[in-house]
């Protein structure tokens, strides 16, 4: 697995989430989560100044054999979409900690994002998950 | 053993293969209880000579003289060449094409058709066919009632008004496949000229999610398309246009009535080429605008490229289907109509858009001739298409049944569709019906209403 | 071929001049309702025409023309005698609105159709009219919700899968209104009963099973499932998608199942039409029947007559279903009579045993080595794939180079780089054997040659296409250049 970026913070769904100085919560996947997709064909993204809870399904992301339902980290209002997505969704495998990201939420409750898994934690999280594949009764 | 065909020695090899005495051992695994024990007089298997006798027997039961009905299913000609091409195997025996790389007949195919009906309708695109009209509305509008994001944000009900003709089997199949998921389908009323009275709709709280209407409508009847149009873009109401796709050789496409077009076009397209056949199969098609595409439901083929950069086609957008998406799909449907879609395509390339115009205009031409020699005056004021209702005076029930046994299918009695209209019957010629099979109706009917 | 289309074809012009009919004036359609541009259909002769379907069609796989293992599918021989009947004359122009009495030849047969159905599915009533196996399916949970509200238990509202299901089952469930929970497969392919007894309770509609299941054998405590099912006060609902594989030797209706669905384009061999037509009748317990989706053809002293069951969950279709293709499904019923209807079973799990024990002599996994075979089973390429980085969708293309149309991918789920094979039984021994030698063939390949295997398929009319650009660069339409 390649480095994760140490500033973020990490859903165990794979949503990553990072507090700007603005104090809005920029939103992505990660790229455990994008390979496991494959190749990103579209991104469903939210509607601007929608309300979202925490873990409430905010967005979908399909790939050719997949289609995932995107959590929202934190409790907030949907205040800036990545149209570039729209175009071109392949940003997603290519950048996801940078120009593939999803939204941005203004939280309502910015402590939400300490509930959330570090680096390292969502690194062993995602080795766990990745043995589970390679058994035969991963249903 | 019709149809298998192991010889005793296959079957000998076979059994030693795989390490057991007799078939019935590979059934081990059923516990006894349930294994079927021959029940009932049984059935001799007939020889096709045999079965095809008695096929042949009971359809020419049912051959009737010269037919006048429509509401939704008609005796258009259909050139020979498009059953002919339709029955090849290679269509006919193919499944869903999963394997691109072996299924590129199938999919052009189905690409063309998604071309053809675009044109039609004016729509940017369009899915590989539903399982018929009724069906396809109801699909219609629960792809309105899930795209219209607005009215799901604003909270308005989950309420799809129809015009009052739009075809009443198409709303009963409608109200079926959309009740379970909460969503009202009420009926608009007609007035006389037979066309929607949409002021029904005013002074409601909030706006409809959705509306429905049919061009023509079930009366024949054309609907002021434009009005409609742009009643529902100034509410944010959905508009879902159901048409026959053989009345937009002439009529205006969809895309193009009022202001701002339809949103969703659905349709049954047994005109293209399919026979009556009692209805089915069939197919439906569903078109829409550009924004709504990842909401269609079903199949959808696209052009893309092979890995030395050749076109080619494959099916897309699958993340939206049953087999991926699962309880969250935009439906569970997974057949198509392909080779009905496969007959429709060849029979379009045949008529063409000229060949299409000749036969609606021919279609006219023959019901305006009808309705002259029936000399019965029609129901509804307004303009008409191929169909018409007409109204005898007295109840039409039973002056159909003796029409029938007269050897004509003299159009379709309204009461069980619509109490009011106990004494009207929708009457349909095509082109394919001749003067002389006109003035057999004429002369039948004089003498049941005599009667 | 390339990819010229019957556009690309078209000459302004030209036509197919026998089939114009002779013109006609209306003048009566008011100037703004009628069309101003015409719609670019094309423009061709009917020769052309002809020729480029004819030489479409031979751009496809098919059962008339190679072997097509397709699990879950059922792609066996569609009896083209059984076509001609369906289109006698005096069926292909019946109207659907005729009157029933003017139409007893067609309702005599739906009515003997549904009387054969009856009886092999073990149940005392059917209703002819969905149009597909999903269709079937969404009459059957509605008819089981419909059920739970006429009892004043309108709280009822889970639908039970097991893991592994048709993708159907849930999205079914979904348009239906329900929710879904998914049941846990034990190793073996077994439905887990402390699961499934976990799961049951007092928001249990039902569950939704195939058996054989899509693990490709017999669930064996199937009645022990309907028991625990029932005894919460659910219902049982019977996908019919692997009834090939039970045909005359066991009934769903004896095994605890309250409604059911038949897929007669797989079952009773009607065409599959390049994706459907298909057809999937609904049978029901006595209980359940009241609620079949109608019409239905009633047969009474004064002839065959349509009927409303009293409490139906309504129409799903205009008229009468695919009523073409239950013709069929009759003709091909009264050919095999009951004896072949056994036979049906028997031939199809005895040829889905041979292949799954050749090709396991040959090296392949199986999924579950210690089962019997249904009418279909499953071999896993995962240690392939780890070894020589080739995968099962590899193996699926290179076996269109062998004439043969690839096994079914990737499905179930829970079992990695998985083909599900079903050769149903009216192929022949050589036909089996030719796969195996193809397959034998391929493994060979994946160890010496696996670059051959991975840029496959090569020989038909394109390479392996390009998936991705398809769904980001949507073309889903011809335009002029």
């Amino acid at each position: 697995m390649n480095e994760l970026p140490g500033e973020l913070a990490y859903a165990p769904t794979h949503e990553w989430a990072r507090l700007d100085d603005d104090g809005r919560v920029v939103v992505g996947i990660s790229d455990y989560a994008q390979e496991q997709l494959g190749d990103v064909v579209y991104v469903e993204l939210p509607e601007l100044d929608q309300d979202v809870a925490a873990a409430e399904e905010s967005a979908v992301v399909e790939s050719v054999k997949a289609a995932s339902d995107i959590y929202a980290p934190v409790s907030g209002t949907v205040v800036a979409l990545n149209d570039a997505l729209a175009d071109a969704p392949e940003l997603v495998n290519e950048d996801p900690y940078g120009r593939g990201w999803f939204f941005a939420i203004e939280p309502s409750d910015p402590s939400q994002l300490e509930d959330l898994l570090d680096a390292s934690a969502y690194s062993e999280h995602c080795e766990s998950a990745a043995q589970d594949d390679g058994g035969d009764e991963d249903a | 053993m019709p149809f298998i065909p192991h010889t005793a020695a296959d079957t000998a090899a076979m059994l030693r293969a795989i390490g057991v005495a007799d078939i019935e051992a590979l059934f081990d695994e059923i516990p006894d209880r349930l294994r079927s024990t021959p029940s009932g007089t049984p059935r001799a298997g007939l020889s096709e000579m045999e079965m095809r006798r008695r096929f042949a027997e009971r359809a020419a039961q049912d051959a009737t003289g010269p037919c006048f009905v429509g509401a939704g299913c008609y005796d258009h000609h259909i050139p020979a060449a498009v059953w002919d091409l339709a029955s090849r195997g290679e269509f006919m025996t193919a499944y869903t094409p999963y394997q691109a790389e072996a299924s590129q007949g199938t999919l052009q195919v189905i690409y063309e058709f998604q071309t053809m009906l675009c044109e039609l309708t004016g729509m940017d695109a369009c899915n590989a066919s539903v399982y018929e009209g009724g069906a396809g509305l109801a699909e219609a509008v629960l792809m309105a009632v899930r795209a219209n994001r607005k009215a799901a944000r604003a909270g308005w009900p989950r309420t799809v008004p129809m015009a009052g003709a739009v075809h009443p089997l198409y709303v009963q199949a409608t109200r079926s496949i959309v009740c379970n998921q909460g969503i009202d389908v009420p009926m608009l009323p007609y007035g006389d000229d037979g066309r929607v009275d949409l002021t029904a709709l005013d002074g409601l709280a909030a706006p409809p999610v959705a509306l429905v209407v049919q061009q023509p409508n079930f009366f024949g009847v054309l609907e002021d398309v434009d009005a409609i149009a742009d009643w529902a873009a100034e509410r944010g109401t959905l508009l879902v246009a159901c048409v026959n796709p053989l009345s937009l050789a002439l009529l205006k496409p969809p895309s193009a009535w009022g202001s701002a077009g339809a949103d969703i076009v659905c349709g049954d397209g047994q005109p293209l080429g399919v026979p009556m056949a009692s209805g089915g199969p069939s197919f439906g098609f569903l078109c829409s605008r550009q924004a709504l595409v990842r909401q269609l439901p079903g199949r959808i083929v696209g052009r893309t490229e092979d890995a030395h950069g050749e076109p080619g086609f494959t099916l897309t957008l699958q993340a939206r289907e049953q087999h991926i998406r699962r309880a969250k799909a935009t439906s569970n449907i997974c057949t198509n109509q392909g080779l009905l879609v496969t007959a429709a395509t060849i029979h379009m390339s045949l008529l063409g858009a000229a060949g299409l115009r000749e036969v609606a205009a021919a279609s006219c031409a023959k019901t305006r001739e009808l309705i002259h020699a029936l000399r019965r005056p029609r129901r509804f004021s307004a303009p008409c298409f191929h169909e018409c209702v007409i109204d005898l005076g007295c109840p039409a029930t039973p002056v159909v049944e003796a029409l029938a046994r007269d050897g004509v299918l003299g159009g379709l009695a309204l009461g069980p569709y619509f109490a009011e209209l106990a004494h009207c019957v929708l009457v349909c010629a095509t082109e394919r019906r001749t003067s002389a099979e006109i003035e057999r109706f004429a002369t039948a009917l004089r003498g049941a209403l005599s009667n | 071929m390339g990819a010229q289309t019957i556009f690309d074809l078209s000459q302004p012009g030209r036509g197919a001049g026998a089939q114009r009919p002779s013109p006609a004036a209306v003048d009566d359609l008011p100037a703004e309702l009628r069309r101003d541009a015409a719609p670019r259909l094309p423009q061709v002769s009917e020769l052309q025409a002809l020729r480029h379907y004819t030489n479409l069609s031979r751009a496809n796989f098919s059962i008339d023309s190679q072997f097509y293992p397709l699990g879950s599918c059922t792609m066996k021989y569609n009896p083209r005698g059984a076509h001609r009947a369906a289109s006698e004359p005096g069926f292909l122009t019946r109207h659907p609105l005729a009157p029933a009495s003017v139409s007893q030849g067609f309702l005599a047969c739906l009515h003997d159709l549904q009387e054969i159905l009856k009886n092999a599915a073990g149940m005392p009533a059917m209703s002819l009219t969905p149009m597909a196996g999903a269709q079937g399916e969404f009459a059957g949970v509605a008819m089981i919700r419909a059920w739970h509200d006429a009892q004043g238990d309108a709280s009822r509202r889970e639908i039970l899968v097991p893991a592994g299901a048709h993708g159907t089952n849930p999205a079914t469930a979904a348009m239906c209104g329900c929710t879904v929970r998914e049941v846990a497969v034990r190793d073996h392919g077994d439905v887990d009963l402390d699961a499934l007894k976990a799961a049951v309770g007092a928001n249990t509609a039902g569950l939704m099973m195939t058996n054989p299941s899509t693990c490709g054998v017999f669930e064996r405590r199937v009645t022990d499932i309907a028991a625990i099912v029932h005894d919460a006060g659910g219902l049982l609902y019977y996908d019919g998608a692997n009834l090939n594989a039970i045909l005359g030797k066991a009934k769903p209706g004896d095994m605890g199942f309250d409604v059911l669905h038949f897929n007669l384009h797989k079952t009773f061999a009607t065409p599959h039409g390049g994706g459907g037509p298909g057809a999937g009748p609904v049978g029901a317990t006595a209980r359940l029947a009241p609620f079949l989706p109608g019409p239905i053809v009633e047969r009474t002293d004064g002839g065959y007559q349509w009927a409303e069951p009293p409490q139906s969950i309504g129409r799903l279709s205009a008229f009468m279903g695919n009523a073409g293709i239950l013709l069929r499904a009759l003709a091909y019923a009264l050919m095999l009579g009951t004896e072949g209807e056994r036979r049906v079973g028997e031939f199809a799990t005895l040829n889905a045993n041979y292949l799954a024990a050749r090709l396991k002599d040959a090296g392949f996994d199986l999924a579950w080595p210690q089962r019997r075979a249904s009418h279909e089973f499953i071999i896993t390429l995962a240690a392939l794939a780890r070894r020589h980085g080739v995968t099962a969708m590899d193996f699926a293309k290179r076996l269109l180079d062998f004439g043969v149309h690839a096994p079914t991918t990737y499905f179930p789920l829970m079992v990695p780089e998985c083909l599900l094979i079903e050769p149903t039984e009216t192929e022949c021994k050589e036909e089996l054997d030719a796969f195996v030698a193809a397959m034998e063939r391929i493994l060979a390949e994946a160890r010496d040659d696996p670059e051959t295997v991975r840029t496959a398929p090569h020989t038909m009319p394109v390479k392996r296409l390009d998936d991705v650009k398809a769904a980001r660069e949507l073309d889903l339409r011809w335009r002029p250049q």
